[in-house]
This record gives C-alpha cells, sequence and structure tokens, in this order.
C-alpha cells in the first residue's frame, strides 16, 4: 500500500500540486486521471522519488521514502517498477538486455537463471521471437509490453505506469489494460497508473484518483464515476459527444 | 551568477559519477564499449586530419623559415616540436571536442528527453556513475594513445611532403626529427591530453545529463557542449603551459 498525505509541489513558485492526500491499496489498479497539465504526472513522478515534494509524507507500506538515506532509497526503488509513456527502453540494448537490465544490475543470477526470467517476462506480456530486436525495430505496443516486462522483471512490489495507452489504437489498449491488470493481481502488487483514457478508466480503475488544477478533487471507483455530481469530474469524463450520449442512456435506463 | 550555478552543478554531478560502481563487472563491460566507440573509432580521423596537418606545417615551416643561414633540417624539427606541443595534444582534444564531445552530449541528451535516465534512477541505478563514468575513463585512458599515433602520422606527413615538393630530403628531414629532442615535451604534452580529456567528457556529459526540452534543446546542448569544451582546453592549455614550463 502507498499513502500520500498532503503532498504538495511548485516548480519557480508556480505551485502544480496542491494539499493532495491519497491511499494506493495493494492489489488493485488505482488510476490518477485529469486533464493534460492538471499534474497527473508530477504527482506520479513525486511518489517514486523523481521529483522532492516541499511539504507532506510518501509512504510505502509505512516507510517514508523523505526519512531514507541514499542507500535505503536505492533498496526501496528496487521495489518498484515503473513503465514511462514512451516506454524508456534503452536504445542500445536489445530486447532480451532491457529486461535483463535490472537483474545484471542487482542480482547474483547466473546468465542462465537471468535467461530464464527474462523468457518469463517477455512470454508473460506475450511477446515471443523478439529477444535479439531493439527498440527501433519493433511497434509501439511492442515497446509498451517490452517495458512492463523489465518493470516485473525483478517482481516488484510496486508498479508505476504513467499514461501507458498514449499513442497506442484501441484494441492494444484495451490488451495493455488487462495485462496490468492481470499483473497487478497475480503479484499482487500496489499499481498506480496515470491516465486520461476513459477505457481504461472503465476497465481497470479499482480506485481512481481525479485531480484537476493540482488539487484532488474526487476519489471513488470506476461504476461511482458515473453517478457522481462534481461538476469538475463531470466536464472531463463526459466531454465528448459520445460520452454524453453514453450518459442519457445510463440515466434512461436508471430512471426506468 | 549563471556561471556559478553551472560550475557548482558540475561538480555536483562529478561527486555523483565518482561514487562506487553498483556492479564493477557490468562498468567494466561498458568501459570497453566506450574505448571502442569514443577512441578506437576516433584513430581514423586522427591519422587522417595529422598526415595532412604534419604535411602543411612542413610546408609552411619550408616556405616561411627557410633561409641560406639556416640549416635545412629545422623543417623536421619544427614540425616535430609543433606537433607533440601544441598540434596532437591541444589541437587534436579541439578536434576530438567537437567529435566526441557531441556524440556524449547529444546522446545523454536524447535519454535524458525519451525519460531513459529517469527509468534507470527508478531502478536504483545511479545513472551519472553508469553513463558517465565509463566514458570519462575510456576518452582519458585513450587521448594519450591518440597522441602518440597523432604525432607519428603528422611525421610520416612531413617525411611524405617535405622530400615530395622539393624543400628537404628524406636524410635531411629524418636527422631534423631526431635533433634537439627534449623528453619534457612529451610528458607535457601527455599530462595535457589526460586533462583534455577529462575535460572531453566531462562537460558534453554535463551538458547532456541537464537537457530540459526536447530535440531542438539536444541540439543546443551539443553545440555549447563543443563550444565551452574548447574553451575550457584552450584556458587550461594557458594554465597548463604557464604552470608546467616555469
Amino acid at each position: 500500500m502507498i499513502e500520500i498525505k498532503n503532498i504538495s509541489k511548485s516548480f519557480e513558485g508556480r505551485e502544480v500540486l496542491k494539499d493532495i492526500s491519497a491511499i494506493f491499496e495493494k492489489g488493485k489498479t488505482n488510476l490518477i486521471i485529469g486533464q493534460s497539465g492538471s499534474g497527473k504526472t508530477v504527482l506520479l513522478k513525486s511518489i517514486v522519488g523523481l521529483f522532492d515534494v516541499e511539504e507532506g509524507e510518501i509512504l510505502f507500506d509505512g516507510r517514508n521514502n523523505q526519512n531514507m538515506d541514499f542507500q535505503e532509497q536505492k533498496l526501496l526503488r528496487q521495489e518498484i517498477g515503473m513503465v514511462f509513456q514512451n516506454g524508456a527502453l534503452f536504445d542500445s540494448l536489445t530486447v532480451e538486455e532491457n529486461v535483463r537490465y535490472p537483474m545484471d544490475m542487482f542480482t547474483e543470477m547466473t546468465l542462465k537463471e537471468k535467461n530464464q526470467r527474462v523468457n518469463f517476462c517477455l512470454e508473460r506480456v506475450n511477446i515471443n521471437d523478439s529477444n535479439y530486436l531493439f527498440p527501433s525495430e519493433i511497434s509501439g505496443g511492442m515497446r509498451k509490453r517490452v517495458a512492463i516486462a523489465r518493470a516485473i522483471a525483478l517482481n516488484p512490489k510496486y508498479l508505476f505506469c504513467d499514461e501507458p495507452n498514449s499513442g497506442l489504437d484501441p484494441v492494444t489498449s484495451i490488451l495493455i489494460d488487462a495485462l496490468i491488470k492481470e499483473i497487478t493481481a497475480e503479484f499482487d502488487i500496489t499499481t498506480i497508473i496515470n491516465t486520461h483514457d476513459m477505457n481504461s478508466v472503465m476497465e481497470i480503475g479499482d480506485t481512481i484518483l481525479f485531480i484537476s488544477e493540482g488539487q484532488k478533487c474526487w476519489e471513488g471507483n470506476s461504476s461511482q464515476i458515473f453517478s457522481t455530481r462534481n461538476k469538475k469530474l463531470n466536464a472531463f469524463v463526459f466531454a465528448s459527444p459520445f460520452s454524453k450520449k453514453f450518459r442519457e442512456i445510463k440515466q434512461m435506463e436508471d430512471d426506468e | 551568477m549563471g556561471i556559478f550555478y553551472h560550475i557548482g552543478q558540475y561538480f555536483l554531478l562529478m561527486s555523483r559519477v565518482f561514487k562506487k560502481p553498483e556492479k564493477n563487472s557490468i562498468y567494466f563491460r561498458q568501459l570497453i564499449l566506450e574505448i571502442e566507440k569514443l577512441g578506437i573509432n576516433s584513430i581514423g580521423i586522427v591519422a587522417i586530419i595529422s598526415v595532412f596537418m604534419g604535411g602543411i606545417i612542413t610546408l609552411q615551416l619550408t616556405y616561411n623559415m627557410v633561409n641560406p643561414l639556416m640549416p635545412t633540417y629545422i623543417i623536421g624539427l619544427g614540425n616535430r616540436d609543433t606537433l607533440i606541443l601544441e598540434f596532437s595534444s591541444t589541437v587534436l582534444s579541439l578536434m576530438l571536442a567537437g567529435k566526441v564531445g557531441s556524440n556524449i552530449a547529444s546522446e545523454l541528451g536524447s535519454m535524458r528527453i525519451t525519460e531513459q535516465i529517469d527509468s534507470m534512477e527508478i531502478m536504483g541505478v545511479n545513472s551519472a556513475s553508469y553513463l558517465i563514468l565509463p566514458k570519462i575513463i575510456a576518452v582519458v585512458f585513450i587521448s594519450p594513445f591518440l597522441f602518440i599515433i597523432s604525432v607519428f602520422c603528422g611525421l610520416v606527413g612531413g617525411l611524405i611532403t617535405g622530400p615530395l615538393s622539393g624543400a628537404v630530403t628524406i636524410a635531411t628531414y629524418i636527422t631534423g626529427i631526431t635533433t634537439l629532442f627534449v623528453p619534457f615535451y612529451v610528458s607535457f604534452s601527455i599530462i595535457k591530453t589526460f586533462v583534455f580529456g577529462f575535460l572531453i567528457a566531462s562537460v558534453p556529459a554535463y551538458m547532456g545529463y541537464y537537457v530540459q526540452g526536447g530535440a531542438l534543446e539536444v541540439g543546443r546542448a551539443s553545440t555549447k557542449a563543443v563550444v565551452n569544451t574548447s574553451i575550457l582546453i584552450l584556458f587550461f592549455d594557458l594554465v597548463l603551459t604557464q604552470l608546467l614550463f616555469k
């Protein structure tokens, strides 16, 4: 479980996160949603420690990462897997080497053991026969899946995904969402996903945190999101004509 | 104030670069790759430029210095000392600042903007050390060898050009390059190549590591890296010449 308490962060005097508190539960896919520029990525990067927060606490199963020294933070980070928006695979390494990289750096496993783990992780994300390809030689969807394989290589306790569906077609997006949800349940990890994809919200949003202009505006789950009267959230969720129509139909069904 | 900010940031980065590596075997593998990429792959261009410059220096000495009162072996001597004292150490380092420096800055800059560096940090890897230390060691290690190759090629360039232009015979040229040899000149230049090698790797690494923005900023960082490294090389050339020749 990850708990954030009263997080605030600003850049050059501009407050980007304002007093945000939330609990992200273990074994669930916890979503952070909001418009572009609302502070989602800053919040995610603050939680993982890429940005230092000015106020507040971030607790990883009760461990406050701000009270940790350099070595303790390094150990904590080995419990974290992260999937970046564009995959962030290392261009100079093959798919296999990318997934093996965390094991090369932090384990004393033999090459055979590492390769077995690599193949397990790649099979888990449905990638076969691409071990020796470079990131530039595979599609965007495959890159995301390789990034997930790399993120789970060391059996992380915490998985962070920054807009895992951006730039992907709807079918691949659904596959990626399903994969993240399966992995979360299978390995019982705390997963936090940053997204503005409404399909993801509906499909995998076990818990949802909506932020707007750096502030927490709403908290709930995917079934509650359609019945809320929160104006900002409604403006975000029902922004498109399609979703407005969907809401009308749903309301009619509920009335009946 | 900007310059002090950058100096401070540079030294903070260096303090992270020289932290104990996570795994020596991985760093050693990186070092070998960097020696090949930054050093071995520069031998060709170093050799070509040095042969031509050796030839040009020989011709310039012939047309500008030779008169009936001066012995003709001064052409070989002048070529040798010019190569050892300045060309193969300083001018070659300026050239490497362009080739190797821009490569380092753009590589690290691209890794920064595509979040590859963030991804390493999240894993708990000291990205500064992992990415920069092997480059610094590789360039510092290979620079003296490139210096020696450059001097040799420059002398060969003079040996080809001098007799071909009719300015000096092979025997006189060889007499020139073996006369009044001062071994300290070589030591002095090798010391310079160590310092310049460090600058060539570390300054562009700093520029690339802290890039913010997109492709345009990576290009700018690469240009800045070459300019700043070149200025620092010339500044340290001045300082070292004053210190070591005093």
